[in-house]
C-alpha cells in the first residue's frame, strides 16, 4: 500500500479542464515536501498524458500512487488504441486534428517529453478498446 | 532580470499579479506550441506566447513559470486571468510580435535555456 493514492476521472469534452488532475498532483506533491525537480517531472509527464487523453481518448482515468522513493502514475482510457507506439514515440509524428494543433498541442511531443521525464514507461494498447500507460518517477537521493 | 523590467522593455500593461513584479526571471521561452514549452527545462522563466487559451496557464503552472507575456496585444479572457491568479502568475500583454519581443529581452541579457 503506498502512502498515498490518488484518483482521477479526466473528462473528454473539455480541453479547457485539461490539466486539473496534474495540477492537483502537483499541489499534493508540492504539500507532501517532494524535490520540486521531481515535482516537475511528474507533473509534466502526467499533464502530457492527459491531455493526450482528452485529444485522442475522449477522456479516462488517472490513478497516481505516491511513495517516500518513488511515484507511479497508471494512465487509463477506451479510446481507439494507438496503432504503430514506435511511430508514435517519435518526436514530430502526429494523428492530432489541426484544432488541436490551434490549442498549442498536436507537435508530436507528448509520448516523448513523458518518455524523457519519466523513469519507466509501458504502454499497452489495443485497438478499439484503449490504452494504458504505466509511467514512474524516481526520487533520487 | 525583475518582472517589472521584462514589462518595461515590452512597454507591456500588466493583467494580474502586479504584486509580483520584483520577482527575478532568469530565462524566457517564446512558443505557440505548449508541447515544446514542456521540453525545456529552466527555473524560473517567463513565457512569451501569442496562444491564450487556459492551457498556456497550466503549461506555465507545470514549469514553475513566474510570468506570461502574451504577444501581438493577445488579450486572456476572465476564465484564463483568473487561473493565473489562482496560481500567483503574472500575467501581461504587449502590442510586440514574438519575434522583436525575444529580441528586444535577448537584447538585455535574458537567455534561453537548455532543451532536455
Amino acid at each position: 500500500m503506498s502512502l498515498i493514492e490518488l484518483h482521477y476521472d479526466v473528462p473528454g469534452d473539455d480541453f479547457t479542464r485539461a490539466g486539473e488532475a496534474s495540477g492537483s498532483v502537483k499541489a499534493q506533491l508540492k504539500k507532501l515536501g517532494f524535490d520540486p525537480g521531481v515535482i516537475r517531472n511528474v507533473v509534466i509527464a502526467l499533464y502530457e498524458g492527459e491531455i493526450n487523453m482528452v485529444i485522442h481518448a475522449g477522456g479516462g482515468e488517472i490513478d497516481v500512487s505516491i511513495d517516500p522513493d518513488q511515484i507511479r502514475m497508471v494512465l487509463r482510457d477506451h479510446g481507439p488504441g494507438i496503432p504503430d507506439v514506435a511511430l508514435a514515440m517519435q518526436e514530430g509524428y502526429s494523428t492530432a486534428p489541426d484544432n488541436v494543433r490551434a490549442l498549442g498541442f498536436g507537435a508530436g511531443m507528448g509520448l516523448p517529453n513523458i518518455k524523457k521525464y519519466t523513469d519507466e514507461m509501458r504502454i499497452d494498447t489495443e485497438i478499439g478498446v484503449g490504452t494504458t500507460m504505466y509511467l514512474r518517477v524516481d526520487v533520487k537521493n | 532580470m525583475k518582472v517589472r523590467e521584462i514589462q518595461d522593455v515590452l512597454s507591456a500593461r500588466i493583467i494580474c499579479g502586479e504584486e509580483f513584479s520584483d520577482r527575478e526571471v532568469f530565462s524566457a521561452c517564446g512558443s505557440d506550441m505548449m508541447s515544446d514549452v514542456l521540453a525545456y527545462v529552466k527555473e524560473q522563466a517567463v513565457l512569451l506566447s501569442g496562444l491564450v487559451n487556459p492551457q498556456v496557464v497550466r503549461t506555465a503552472e507545470m514549469m514553475d513559470m513566474q510570468c506570461i507575456v502574451f504577444v501581438r496585444g493577445k488579450q486572456p479572457d476572465d476564465s484564463i486571468v483568473s487561473l493565473a491568479r489562482e496560481r500567483d502568475i503574472v500575467l501581461m500583454t504587449t502590442d510586440l510580435p514574438m519575434f522583436a519581443s525575444c529580441g528586444m529581452l535577448y537584447e538585455k541579457g535574458l537567455r534561453g535555456g537548455a532543451i532536455r
